[in-house]
């Protein structure tokens, strides 16, 4: 479907926390992963050019959604069309690459839009405006009207991957639960959206209190904690026809805290006993169970690596809480966090080479990540209650749950760059928790 | 602090009791329906009503931060809960299980789990058959209390023994 520019060569610096703009005016446009200072990339998406009456709207919608994207990654920064010098008139004519310049635009993006009935196309092209060629060949996407954000997104993470040599994130969606009411009277439900707020949809209704979803590595599923039969149990949802099942609900216990296997076949989750809280696996074809942990301490929050090989979870063994890596097979269990304080909900990167997790110190809450083998630990939030991060499709950005304190507080959701810059608010209808970030689109 | 003091103290917890019914939850609450008759059909007068039981014997205990132990004031409570389910047989419980804000969502649930297991094996000890007690965690889901201070989280770090009737086979 498409084709990437072959020779950017991005050093992907696995340490690297920085980003910066290459300033390059020789070599191919990009943005390298560098431990420099981040200096936002300047670039231009003047309005599509509509290639009929009908797409006039959609044209200038989707340029726009195309630089929320882009510009909402802190790595590049978009210059106004105030500033512009001359126009885009039709999506084949030259670009006058001298007016860009004079502007500083190192980027240029360009496209159109047609609209016949229902069918959607967008045509687009990146150009490097320095370097006075196209960065890569121009794209084109086809969809429905109701699908138009959808093909901006894609456009956009396009354009990101030419540039930075990554992949992107934009085509992405977010299961969480939506919640209402005060804080003594909280209504949740399941909620899903695109990755920036968008065409919010509700998969349950609030009669019953619902925690916690998460994603399946493809993202046509969903499990959560229902308190539908007056107990948490665990339901597996298929996304497109909104159809669950409970997955466990062995009568006198507690399961929560799922989570998929990489390969979708299997859930690792929390079950409770009597009191006491273990880490299990369960095949979901089979409905077979394998216990992982058998000690009389709390263990939760497990999450697999992306190999598939280990599970990280949370334990109070020691006697605070702390993150610990066992076999994916259960096992010897390895503590990997050092610091003082409590860890909780920890995450593997979809990388492989990070966890994400919650972490509770002197009266502050706190995401943080830490490599896996628990060096090299940074903070990169704080305040009075956050928790719950998930990984964006590319390992870049974490988003995760933050709640205000006192009587009229209300949880939001936020994401932040791994390197601890660009904290933003994703806006939703509502009060919004624990969001699970879908893999991107096919 | 004064014996006058804290008998005041602990009317007025009682009172906050009374007005705080499980079944504001309406359909989420294990234990919802007992609420409700407990409120409409009864009078706190009658030491058989449920309502005496939430008011005059106590329907809840309190815990410190991160644990399930039971204080004495706690297991005077609990002796009360016993003997009172003791003689009225019609009812069964489920204990509900609370932890305040300050922690992530799966470890109060666990930790709500821990606290609703340390009451039922303490009723248990105290002669209440096993088969009439179930157990429930909502972890910080649910809390009383909603300042973000520890005068309402000290309330919030609690076990609910949940009256129900009718269930008894």
């Amino acid at each position: 479907m498409m084709r990437l520019l072959g020779n950017l060569m991005m050093m992907l610096v696995a340490a690297g926390l920085w980003m910066s703009a290459a300033q390059a005016q020789d070599g191919p446009l990009r943005i390298e992963i560098t431990d420099g200072v981040m200096e936002p990339l300047p670039y231009a998406v003047p309005d599509f050019i509509p290639e009929n009456g009908a797409a006039e709207e959609m044209a200038e919608n989707v340029a726009r959604v195309v630089a929320a994207d882009l510009s909402g990654t802190g790595l590049f920064r978009e210059i106004e069309e105030d500033a512009y010098i001359s126009r885009i008139t039709s999506f084949s004519s030259p670009v006058e690459f001298a007016d860009w310049r004079a502007i500083n635009a190192q980027a240029l993006i360009t496209g159109s839009v047609a609209v016949e009935g229902e069918d959607v196309t967008v045509k687009f092209r990146i150009w490097d405006v320095f370097a006075g060629q196209e960065l890569g060949e121009g794209l084109q996407f086809a969809g429905t009207r109701s699908g138009w954000r959808r093909m901006a997104h894609k456009v956009a993470d396009e354009v990101y991957s030419r540039i930075t040599g990554e992949s992107g994130y934009f085509d992405s969606r977010v299961v969480f639960v939506s919640e209402t009411g005060p804080k003594d009277d909280r209504r949740k439900r399941l909620a899903l959206m695109d990755y920036d707020g968008a065409n919010v949809q509700y998969l349950t209704d609030s009669t019953s209190l619902v925690l916690a979803p998460r994603f399946s590595p493809t993202g046509d599923r969903v499990l959560y904690t229902s308190f539908e039969s007056g107990f948490p149990r665990i339901y597996i949802m298929d996304v497109a026809d909104v159809d669950r099942r409970v997955l466990q609900s062995q009568e006198g216990t507690m399961s929560f805290a799922p989570r998929f296997s990489p390969d979708g076949q299997q859930v690792v989750f929390s079950l409770e006993t009597g009191g006491n809280t273990d880490i299990y696996l369960m095949d979901i074809s089979s409905g077979e169970e394998t216990r992982l942990t058998r000690a009389p301490s709390i263990e939760t929050a497990p999450s697999f690596s992306p190999d598939g090989d280990q599970i990280v979870f949370e334990s109070d063994r020691s006697g605070s809480r702390q993150l610990y890596v066992m076999p994916a097979t259960g096992g010897d269990a390895q503590r990997i966090s050092q610091g003082s304080g409590n860890y909780g909900t920890p995450v593997w990167s979809p990388r492989g080479d990070m966890i994400a997790f919650t972490k509770q110190s002197k009266g502050r809450f706190h995401i943080g990540v830490m490599k896996t083998d628990g060096s090299a630990e940074r903070l990169l939030t704080a305040s009075f209650l956050e928790e719950g991060p998930t990984w964006s499709p590319n390992g870049r950005v974490i988003m995760f749950t933050r709640e205000t304190q006192g009587a009229q507080g209300q949880a939001g959701l936020y994401t932040v760059d791994i390197t601890g810059r660009n904290l933003k608010q994703v806006r939703t209808p509502d009060g919004a928790s624990d969001p699970s970030w879908s893999p991107l689109q096919e | 602090m004064t014996y006058l003091a804290k008998s005041i103290l602990l009317v007025a917890g009682l009172a906050l009791a009374a007005c705080s019914n499980a079944d504001r939850f309406g359909n989420n609450g294990a234990g919802a329906g007992a609420g409700g008759d407990a409120a409409s059909a009864d009078s706190a007068s009658d030491p058989k009503s449920p309502l005496y039981f939430q008011e005059a014997i106590g329907d809840r205990v309190y815990f410190e931060v991160d644990r399930q132990t039971l204080d004495d004031e706690a297991k005077q409570v609990l002796d009360g809960q016993a003997s009172w389910l003791t003689e009225n047989t019609d009812y069964d419980v489920v204990i509900e299980g609370h932890a305040d804000e300050q922690g992530t969502r799966e470890y109060n649930l666990a930790l709500g789990a821990r606290r609703a297991s340390a009451v039922r094996e303490y009723l248990e000890s105290r002669g209440v058959s096993s088969d009439r007690l179930k157990t429930v965690s909502y972890g910080k889901e649910r809390p009383i209390e909603i300042c973000s201070e520890e005068s309402c989280y000290a309330k919030n770090r609690r076990a609910v023994t949940v009256l129900a009737s009718g269930l008894t086979g």
